[in-house]
């Protein structure tokens, strides 16, 4: 497996060193285009966020709630690609040096092809990958077109996963790993934190890599306390659906760049746990 | 770990588990029930039990004589697969799956349903095992296959209508998986064609072998000849690898699934995944599937709600590949005239699906011998299309 000494792993060093948590905003590309999407991203790390993940849109997105489908039908509306996605990435490096982690399904790599996508991808500037179609059953193909000189492949743990899964994914994952807070889809309600807390620091002990948490997380409330006991929280629908609200106004990057701050303003408060 | 599910999850180069993680535990639990009931007598025993009081198996395999002589070919032989219990092949296989579901000891199955056929054998069985049923239907195929969603909710099984993307088959496995992501830990998804994860290809496409298994029993005791033809349509391609499976290695009997043409080939708007399709990932398979070259899923076009699906099961990509299947298609017109002729020469009315088999059928037959023998599987029968095509000819029922 690759040893990224990459922009991901560097964040997560830093934080850790200044006792701080990962405050990880998702957005759909292409939503509401990808000019947009290139605005927001810069307003968020300016917000506050450490990692930006960055959703590519597919047409059948099955580990997604209505928020974020309906986010990536206005993206493929647009005729948002992951080859556009790309080219926009590329252009943000010239502006940011952010972590930038894509969230994809795996037909939209698939299509590309598993070694042009991990080429093009670093080329870019991207990362990460996150695939939540693609379990380490499935991830040899991507994980030897990626190997050392592709972007970190993160692989997700949900509160199912056996105990001889969780081993097979702290083994392969790179940078993080992604723990899925609820038995369910992306936007749905958080329930029994002591039961995530629980877990991740469980996974944590083991892992001796950073644990971040998402699915669920919609105010800076459930970040702080997710954050209080992880390395990161991911905010997704909720971002999503904030621009959704605003896609139409002239308020969208500074309604955006203060939600992502109230969520900021909610980890530092407890940044020493 | 990983490796051993890799080698045994494919289907050549297609197949696996495409799932996300919160599923694939429970993947995992069903292929090692599934491993475990496949060579358990008692387990076996049971479902024949069930095919023969319940389903009303063995379904006859019908001399066709009027169709025969109408196409002045081969001898014709449709495998009744309509007169099962509920009207269609689809109860076989959730017969099979709802005994597995009581030995996992889960209460509720949820299921999507394209034509409703799957979904009323679902709620069929759901009523007779004593389990909860929801069935998730694209609310296009609930407007045009309305007589089926009134049969699932007299079955007592509660319908969910999904309004997302194309508002059919594709959208309704989308929801589903989302709902069995959610409840996985007390609900088994009752897949209902050879799509999806291992192992529901390859368990789908075992309890579905009754029907070829049947049809070789059958057609030697009534001819004392293998046949030289099967013919079945394909659409996530249950009912044809059904038939298929138990033949697959007399490699002199030719093997054709027909797949939706919808308006044509050339219009863009059909389900003929390929003729038009390229090896993709969707619905927790590596398949040929319609796409985009961004690899977005395109939207698809049939007639037949039940054909109406941008992917096809694993199984037959590998088949397709190695030639040992012959993949052709049926446009909505041909299927229509198929309709027309199979009821008026031998009082059959065609599920709109198995249509697309006789429009296959009317080609083939008659340019072969009369001593050659073609079996087509006529898989559903059309009393659910009654008021649809009664609509296309403008008649109020």
């Amino acid at each position: 497996m690759a040893t990224h000494s990459n922009r991901i792993t560097a964040t997560f060093d830093r934080l850790r060193r200044q006792r701080k948590k990962a405050l990880i905003p998702y957005l759909m590309a292409g939503d509401p285009s990808l000019a947009d999407t290139e605005a927001l991203v810069v307003a968020l790390e300016k917000a506050g966020a450490d990692l930006i993940e960055i959703g590519v849109p597919f047409s059948d997105p099955i580990a997604d709630g209505p928020v974020i489908q309906k986010a990536a039908e206005r993206a493929l509306r647009q005729g948002t690609s992951l080859r556009g996605i790309l080219r926009t990435v590329k252009s943000l490096r010239t502006k940011t040096q952010v972590p930038l982690i894509l969230m994809a399904y795996y037909n939209t790599i698939m299509a590309m092809g598993e070694r042009e996508f991990s080429h093009e991808a670093i080329q870019a500037g991207v990362d990460g990958v996150i695939i939540p179609d693609m379990p380490p059953e499935e991830a040899d193909p991507l994980q030897q077109a990626s190997a050392d000189k592709g972007p970190c492949l993160i692989f997700l743990l949900a509160p199912t996963s056996t105990a001889a899964r969780k081993a097979e994914v702290i083994k392969r994952t790179n940078g993080f790993i992604y723990y899925v807070s609820i038995t369910g889809i992306t936007g749905a309600k958080l329930q029994d934190k002591d039961s995530i807390r629980h877990n991740v620091r469980a996974l944590q002990k083991k892992a001796g890599k950073p644990v971040a948490v998402g699915f669920g997380i919609a105010t800076p409330d459930d970040a702080r306390q997710i954050a209080a006991f992880s390395d990161g929280v991911i905010v997704g629908s909720a971002l999503v659906r904030k621009i959704e609200e605003l896609q139409h106004s002239p308020d969208l990057i500074h309604g955006i760049s203060r939600f992502t701050a109230s969520m900021k303003a909610a980890l530092s408060g407890n940044g020493v746990d | 770990m990983a490796r051993v599910p890799v080698k045994q999850s494919r289907f050549g180069k297609y197949g696996g588990q495409y799932v996300p993680e919160t599923l694939m535990p429970a993947i995992l639990e069903l292929e090692k029930v599934y491993a475990r009931v496949r060579r358990d007598r008692s387990f076996q025993r049971e479902f024949q039990d069930c095919l023969r009081q319940y389903v009303g198996r063995p379904t006859p395999l019908y001399f066709a004589k009027q169709l025969t002589r109408t196409l002045g070919g081969a001898k014709i032989y449709l495998k009744r697969e309509d007169l099962c219990h509920t009207g269609a092949h689809k109860i076989n296989n959730t017969v099979g799956q709802a005994l597995l579901t009581k030995r996992m000891k889960k209460r509720r199955i949820i299921a999507e349903t394209g034509a409703g056929q799957h979904g009323v054998a679902v709620a069929t069985i759901a009523a007779m095992f004593g389990l909860e049923a929801e069935v998730y239907m694209g609310t296009e195929d609930m407007a045009r296959q309305a007589l089926n969603v009134f049969r699932m909710r007299l079955l007592g099984a509660k319908v969910i209508g999904v309004d997302a993307g194309s508002r059919t088959l594709k959208d309704a496995i989308s929801e589903a998986m989302r709902d069995w992501t959610t409840n996985v830990r007390t609900t088994h998804y009752l897949l209902g064609s050879v799509l999806g994860a291992h192992p529901y290809p390859m368990m789908i496409r075992d309890f579905q072998s009754v029907i070829g298994r049947e049809t070789r029993r059958q057609i030697l005791s009534a001819e004392g000849t293998l046949p030289h033809s099967l013919v079945a349509c394909v659409g996530g391609g249950s009912n044809s690898i059904g038939l298929f499976y138990p033949f697959i290695k007399d490699t002199r009997i030719k093997m054709v699934g027909v797949e939706a043409g919808g308006m044509g080939l050339a219009s863009g708007k059909h389900a003929a995944r390929f003729a038009g399709g390229v090896p993709g990932v969707l619905h927790g398979t590596m398949t040929y599937l319609l796409q985009d070259r961004h690899g977005q899923v395109n939207s698809t076009h049939s007639v037949s709600a039940g054909l109406d699906y941008p992917a096809v099961g694993p199984e037959h990509a590998m088949h397709h590949d190695s030639g040992r299947i012959q993949y052709t298609s049926a446009t909505d017109q041909e299927a229509l005239e198929a309709f027309d002729l199979l009821s008026r020469e031998e009082g059959i009315i065609p599920a709109l699906e198995s249509a697309h088999a006789v429009a296959e059928v009317m080609k083939r037959a008659p340019k072969m011998k009369k001593n050659q023998i073609l079996i087509m599987n006529l898989s559903g029968r059309g009393d659910k299309d009654v008021n649809q095509i009664a609509q296309m000819r403008g008649i109020q029922l």
